[in-house]
C-alpha cells in the first residue's frame, strides 16, 4: 500500500516537472547563442574531391528562422578558390547573407544533383505550441549533427 | 517616474529577449574579407573599352545576363533603374555594368538598344567566348545554352548581381529577387563607407 502511495506521488511528480519543461519550452524566450547558420569548407576538401572522395558539404535543403538563425554563413577554409552554392568564395573567405522575409529561396548549386539549393526561412515563432515545435525540432537537428558528428 | 512607464519598461524589458538583433548593415551576403574584384577586359556598349578600373570612384552593380532573357534580367534591370532613380543626385555614384552570357546575339549595339530601355546610364560588355569566359570562371558564373523549337535557345545563366565597392573590391552579392529598397540601402551604405 505504502510503496503503491510512493509510487503515485513519483509519477506525479514526473509528470509536474514534464509539464514544467514543456511550458518553459513553450513560453520562454529561445535565445541562441548566434544567429549564423554556419557551413564550412575544410582544409583539404578539393584534394579530397581530386582523390574521387564525394565531398557534399550543403544540404539540399537549409532551413533557418528569422530571429534566431536567419543568417546563411558559408566559409571556406581550403587553400583553393570554393563554388560554395550560389557563390565563389576565396581561400579564408566568408560569405555571409543575412535574410529578412519568410520564404523559400532557391539557389543555383551545380554540387547537388537537382542543381538548386533551398533555403527556407520561417517566421520567428510565436510562444506557446510553434515556440515549443520549434525547439523540438531544433534540439533533434542538433542531435543528428552530434552523431554524425 | 509614473506607475504606467514603470509598466511600460518592465514591459519592455520581458519582451526584450524576443526582440530582433539590429539589422545588418548591407542587405546582400557580404565577403569578408573582402578582396578586389576581378577585373574585366571586354568590349563597352558605349564603344570604349570595359574595364571595371574605369568606374573607380563610384559603386558598381556588375549582373550578368543577355538581351533575349524573357524574365530575369528584365526584373534585375529594372530594379537597379527603380533603385538608382530612389537615390537621387547619389545615383551618379552608382554604374551599373551588364556582361552578356549570350555573345552570339549579344553586340555592343544591341546591348546598348536594350539596356537604354532601362536606364542611359547603364553600360553593357561583350567580348569573345574565351575573354568572357574567363570572366565567368573568375565571379564563379554558370551560363548553359538551352535548345528551344525551331533553333532558337535561350541561356540558364546565375542570377545574383554583385556589389564592388569605390575601391574596386567585391563586397557583396544580391540574390535574385531583392526589391529596389534593397538595392538603395546598400548603395547608401558603400557609397557612405570609406
Amino acid at each position: 500500500m505504502k510503496a503503491r502511495r510512493v509510487l503515485a506521488w513519483a509519477l506525479g511528480l514526473l509528470g509536474l516537472a514534464l509539464l514544467c519543461a514543456a511550458g518553459w519550452a513553450a513560453f520562454a524566450p529561445i535565445r541562441l547563442a548566434s544567429r549564423d547558420q554556419l557551413f564550412e569548407i575544410p582544409k583539404g576538401t578539393w584534394a579530397r574531391r581530386m582523390a574521387g572522395d564525394k565531398v557534399e558539404i550543403l544540404p539540399d535543403r537549409i532551413d533557418l528562422t528569422l530571429g534566431l538563425n536567419d543568417t546563411l554563413l558559408l566559409r571556406n577554409l581550403d587553400e583553393v578558390p570554393q563554388q560554395f552554392g550560389p557563390v565563389l568564395i576565396m581561400p579564408g573567405q566568408s560569405f555571409r547573407l543575412p535574410f529578412e522575409a519568410a520564404s523559400t529561396y532557391s539557389f543555383a548549386c551545380s554540387a547537388h544533383a537537382s542543381g538548386q539549393m533551398s533555403v527556407v526561412v520561417s517566421e520567428h515563432p510565436a510562444p506557446g505550441l510553434p515556440a515549443l515545435r520549434w525547439r523540438w525540432r531544433y534540439w533533434q537537428e542538433q542531435w543528428t549533427m552530434r552523431d554524425k558528428g | 517616474m509614473k506607475r504606467r512607464q514603470w509598466a511600460a519598461l518592465a514591459l519592455a524589458g520581458l519582451l526584450a529577449p524576443w526582440a530582433r538583433a539590429a539589422a545588418p548593415a548591407l542587405k546582400a551576403g557580404v565577403f569578408e574579407p573582402p578582396q578586389p574584384a576581378p577585373e574585366l577586359a571586354l568590349q563597352g556598349s558605349d564603344g570604349a573599352p570595359l574595364q571595371l578600373a574605369r568606374f573607380r570612384g563610384k559603386v558598381v552593380a556588375l549582373v550578368f545576363g543577355f538581351t533575349h532573357c524573357p524574365e530575369v534580367c528584365p526584373t534585375t534591370l529594372a530594379t537597379l533603374a527603380q533603385a538608382r532613380k530612389a537615390l537621387g543626385a547619389a545615383a551618379s555614384g552608382v554604374q551599373v555594368v551588364y556582361v552578356t552570357v549570350d555573345p552570339e546575339r549579344d553586340d555592343a549595339q544591341s546591348i546598348r538598344r536594350y539596356l537604354g530601355a532601362f536606364d542611359p546610364s547603364f553600360v553593357g560588355g561583350t567580348g569573345s567566348r574565351e575573354a568572357l569566359a574567363a570572366v565567368y570562371k573568375r565571379y564563379g558564373v554558370t551560363a548553359e545554352k538551352v535548345p528551344l523549337p525551331q533553333g532558337h535557345y535561350a541561356v540558364n545563366h546565375s542570377t545574383p548581381v554583385y556589389l564592388i565597392d569605390r575601391e574596386g573590391r567585391l563586397r557583396a552579392m544580391m540574390p535574385y529577387g531583392r526589391t529596389a529598397k534593397d538595392f538603395a540601402h546598400d548603395f547608401q551604405q558603400l557609397l557612405a563607407a570609406k
